[in-house]
């Protein structure tokens, strides 16, 4: 069906094609967010690769169509046929192998990195005694059962309040953690599901109440981040975002001791915004879930202890 | 029979014929498809600018970091109407109505299986649509909780009031499910009995073939979100506990019920919008469409594969590891045969013989703006990414390539190509093209910027934002006003050109295909005589379609 100066155009084009690609690809690193734990490193990679193989997709279908525009308009009159041809067993056997090839080799990627990840350990359904026991033994290898961490925190989340409670029974409303420690999060949410995300951590987990979930991560940057609410919540969704800091051993612990000693006036900009709205130029006034005060958390964290 | 029965109900189909194109009989029940078809495009149509308009206010309230256009319940309102109203009345109804005009007369039918039938699942749309508006004047609103309306965010309403916005929001949403189900059982109906002497199932237009296959799907899945839908209602307003974590119910079953229909209803949507890519690109390249029978077998490839995929939506709920990695594979297995269309197009128009009128603008704009949603889409599918990106403007980017880049342009690449048969008139060509670049470009603007958004972790669904993305939200918002503008000259072209436009010919596009050989516009049952079908479709070959002496019949 072609001539060979087309195939020799069509290798040259499929070379540059793949030049260009990889370039792309290598630049889909400084899109993202620093990467702030192990964790975020092997995302990034997954998703330079996934950034290469759709920019050779992307470019080499829309080369085609814009060569064609190029070279190929029809005299306004001219309704002949454009190329003879219906069909070509060898063509369509080569794009029907060509996404199969691609799509096995990206599923394969994935996996592979998904379990280095081994994020996510889910202590399965909590009150819902269904025969799970079976389950976790054949899924074992995909990670279900979480690595091992030095550190574990329990994060508490509701409308629209994060707080943590530390190892020695310190509760914040700020998330600390040390570097370079596997660190284990145990999610709970009281009210409505929300969403534990770190932009720069490239890990997210929904928080179901009802069910305790936890997640395992390892930060590998010093820092300050900002922990938000991934999982829309409710009408102060936007505001429910908190401060996370990632430092030295030394500079946790001591922060740590600090605030078991030192009182703490936690600051709620749903509970402030509820009671001061900010101005806006149309004024529904629609129903809005009150926030709970950070007090009514305190207590009720105290019961989920029990 | 079915016939008979409509004519009792309606009256005598000849004074009906008699009437002829009176505007008045696309305000009456009325049981042809062709007047129904053009009911639910004209109807829908009203419905995009509203949730046009609903995306405008969304995107001057992301102009700035601050909450300050819209207060936060009203902003909540506003994203969740618009999605609901884009998806359940702009997109799924306006493919009905589409496939409503053209199923029977691609497949050489007089009418549907069932018009009565047909009559009714039209008619309970504008009372849904009305019932879902009127919740903007309930003192509490509308609906909050998005479109995908997860519980226990959706069950918390103001407790004194029965009749609230969620309340309201799933009435209207379980009476557009009942119209989808009784359109889904005709059409799928027609199209296995209806069709004319030699239409075999290879010989259809993969129009109809995409029709089909959708149709199929909404048999199949859309029970499963009027169940989650019920439940969530018993829930809401009758004291029931399904979805309640704290009185022991599970909300995640709710998500599986929910995107069990729902991700089956992202292809209930592209899929006849890659049927009219396959009309449109062989038509205006004057070539048959390369590898017709594996893209027809990619249709419903597309629609099987795309019932067992539906937890890549909830990759980060509640979803342990094994299952992440079935459904990321399943995802993937997609990409295959749309693949298989992709290239079929490509090819298609490699080396042919271009003509570039508007309704080829359009499909090539949204053919290729897909390759671009595809690639996204795959990354999607890819667990680890997924995790990270999910929720966030990614998505949006993603999912609005889709939606309006490549579905929302073939459906006026549809528009445009079918304008001739379906009014009788030329729309002009001038304000057509002067359209697509108004609509391609900003559009593409305002999408894209919402890709690195995402890539930074700009959580969607958030009336307030970090400051460190104003940058590419004024990108967004400012494109978006301009796209918003693009309408005016598409709705002043068609209102002009219905009423004022020059005749048109019964085939202007010398294009193949049963709808062309029939009068424009066509006449009450179709065709004079039920044609007999001997050609394969896409015969563009064929010296009938180049030379081909148009009947100007009109005058
Ligand atoms: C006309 C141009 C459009 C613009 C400027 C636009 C803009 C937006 C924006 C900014 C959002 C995000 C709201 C948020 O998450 O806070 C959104 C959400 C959405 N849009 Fe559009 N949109 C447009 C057209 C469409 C079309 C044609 C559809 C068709 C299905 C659509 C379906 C949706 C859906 C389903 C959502 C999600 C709503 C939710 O999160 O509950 N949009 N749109
Ligand atoms: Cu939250
Ligand atoms: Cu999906």
């Amino acid at each position: 069906m072609f001539s060979v100066f087309e195939y020799v155009l069509i290798a040259f084009y499929v070379a540059v094609l793949l030049v260009v690609s990889r370039w792309i690809g290598q630049q889909a690193f400084s899109w993202m967010p620093p990467q702030a734990t192990a964790e975020a490193q092997r995302v990034d990679d997954l998703f330079s690769f996934l950034v290469s193989i759709g920019a050779f997709i992307f470019l080499g279908l829309i080369g085609v169509i814009v060569y064609a525009i190029a070279f190929h308009r029809a005299p306004p009159e001219d309704y002949t046929e454009g190329h003879p041809s219906r069909g070509d067993a060898r063509l369509e056997i080569l794009w029907t192998a060509t996404p199969t090839l691609l799509v096995v080799w990206i599923a394969f990627q994935s996996f592979n990195i998904y379990q280095q990840l081994n994020i996510l350990g889910l202590n399965q359904i909590v009150h819902l005694h269904t025969p799970l026991e079976s389950a976790p033994a054949y899924a074992a290898n995909i990670s279900d059962v979480p690595k091992p961490a030095s550190e574990t925190i329990d994060v508490f989340v509701k409308q629209w309040d994060w707080s943590f409670r530390y190892p020695n029974n310190v509760t914040s409303n700020q998330l600390h953690l040390p570097i370079a420690r596997a660190t284990r999060l145990n999610l709970q949410a009281q009210d409505v599901i929300h969403g534990f995300y770190v932009p720069e951590f490239r890990l997210k987990q929904d928080i179901i109440p009802g069910r305790k979930i936890d997640i395992v991560l390892t930060p590998i940057r010093a820092g300050k981040y900002r922990l938000k609410d991934s999982q829309f919540s409710g009408t102060y969704f936007a505001l429910m975002e908190t401060d996370v800091y990632v430092e030295s051993l030394d500079r946790y612990n001591q922060w740590l001791t600090q605030t078991a000693t030192s009182e703490q006036t936690p600051v709620n900009q749903a509970v402030a915004e509820n009671i001061q709205p900010p101005k806006t130029l149309f004024n529904s006034g629609w129903y809005t879930v009150t926030p709970a005060q950070p007090e009514v958390a305190n207590k009720r964290k105290l019961n989920n202890d029990t | 029979m079915t016939h008979d029965f409509s004519q009792e109900i309606t009256g005598d189909r000849e004074s009906q014929n008699q009437q002829g194109n009176t505007w008045r009989q696309y305000f009456s029940f009325n049981t042809d498809h062709k007047v129904i078809g053009v009911q639910y495009m004209v109807m829908t149509f009203i419905f995009f600018l509203i949730g046009g308009l609903l995306a405008m206010l969304i995107r001057a309230e992301l102009l700035t970091p601050e909450s300050n256009l819209v207060d936060r319940p009203l902003y909540n309102g506003l994203f969740t109407m618009h999605g609901t109203i884009m998806i359940f009345l702009w997109i799924i109804p306006f493919n009905a109505g589409l496939s409503n005009y053209l199923v029977p007369l691609m497949i050489g039918a007089r009418d549907m299986s069932f018009p009565l039938l047909n009559a009714i699942s039209f008619w309970i749309l504008p009372p849904a649509g009305l019932l879902l508006l009127s919740s903007f004047f309930l003192p509490n609103g509308t609906a909050q909780a998005g479109w995908w309306s997860y519980p226990p965010v959706s069950l918390q309403v103001p407790g004194d009031q029965f009749i609230n916005g969620e309340f309201i929001w799933i009435v209207s949403l379980v009476l557009i499910g009942i119209s989808s189900i009784m359109g889904a059982v005709n059409f799928v109906t027609t199209i296995f009995w209806m069709r004319a002497p030699g239409m075999t199932f290879f010989r259809m237009p993969v129009f109809v073939w995409s029709v089909f296959s959708a149709q199929l799907l909404q048999l199949v899945n859309l029970p499963a979100l009027t169940a989650a839908l019920i439940l969530l209602l018993l829930d809401l307003s009758f004291g029931t506990q399904f979805f309640k974590p704290d009185a022991n119910g599970d909300p995640i079953i709710y998500q599986h019920l929910f995107w069990f229909y729902s991700h089956p209803a992202v292809y209930i949507m592209a899929l006849p919008a890659f049927g009219i890519f396959a009309e449109i690109l062989p038509a205006f390249s004057r070539n048959p469409l390369f590898g017709y029978r594996s893209v027809a077998i990619a249709t419903l490839g597309i629609a099987f594969i795309s019932i067992f995929v539906w937890v890549h939506h909830m990759f980060t709920s509640a979803t342990p590891g094994w299952m992440r990695m079935t459904f990321m594979a399943t995802s993937m297995l997609v990409a295959i045969p749309t693949g298989i269309k992709a290239f079929a197009w490509t090819a298609t128009i490699w080396r042919s013989k271009l003509h570039l009128e508007t309704p080829m603008l359009f499909a090539m704009g949204g053919a290729a703006m897909f390759i671009f949603g595809g690639v996204t889409g795959v990354m999607l599918a890819a667990t680890p990414f997924d995790i990270h990106v999910n929720n966030t403007y990614f998505v949006v980017g993603h999912f609005h390539y889709i939606v309006f880049n490549t579905i929302t342009m073939a459906i006026f690449a549809a528009i445009y190509y079918w304008f001739p048969k379906i009014t009788g008139r030329m729309y002009a060509e001038g304000w057509g093209k002067l359209h697509f670049w108004l609509t391609f470009i900003p559009a593409n603007i305002t999408f894209f910027s919402m890709h690195p958004l995402g890539l930074q972790g700009m959580l969607r669904r958030v009336s307030s934002y970090d400051p460190q993305y104003q940058g590419w939200n004024i990108i967004a918002s400012l494109a978006s006003f301009l796209l918003g503008a693009s309408t005016l000259p598409f709705i002043a072209n068609i209102v002009g050109s219905w009423l004022y436009g020059p005749r048109a010919v019964d085939n202007p596009w010398h294009a193949t295909g049963l709808e062309w050989t029939t009068s424009s516009p066509p006449p009450r049952d179709n065709f004079e005589e039920i044609p007999t079908v001997t050609r394969p479709p896409y015969d563009y070959g064929n010296p009938k379609y180049s030379v081909i002496v148009n009947s100007d019949n009109s005058e």
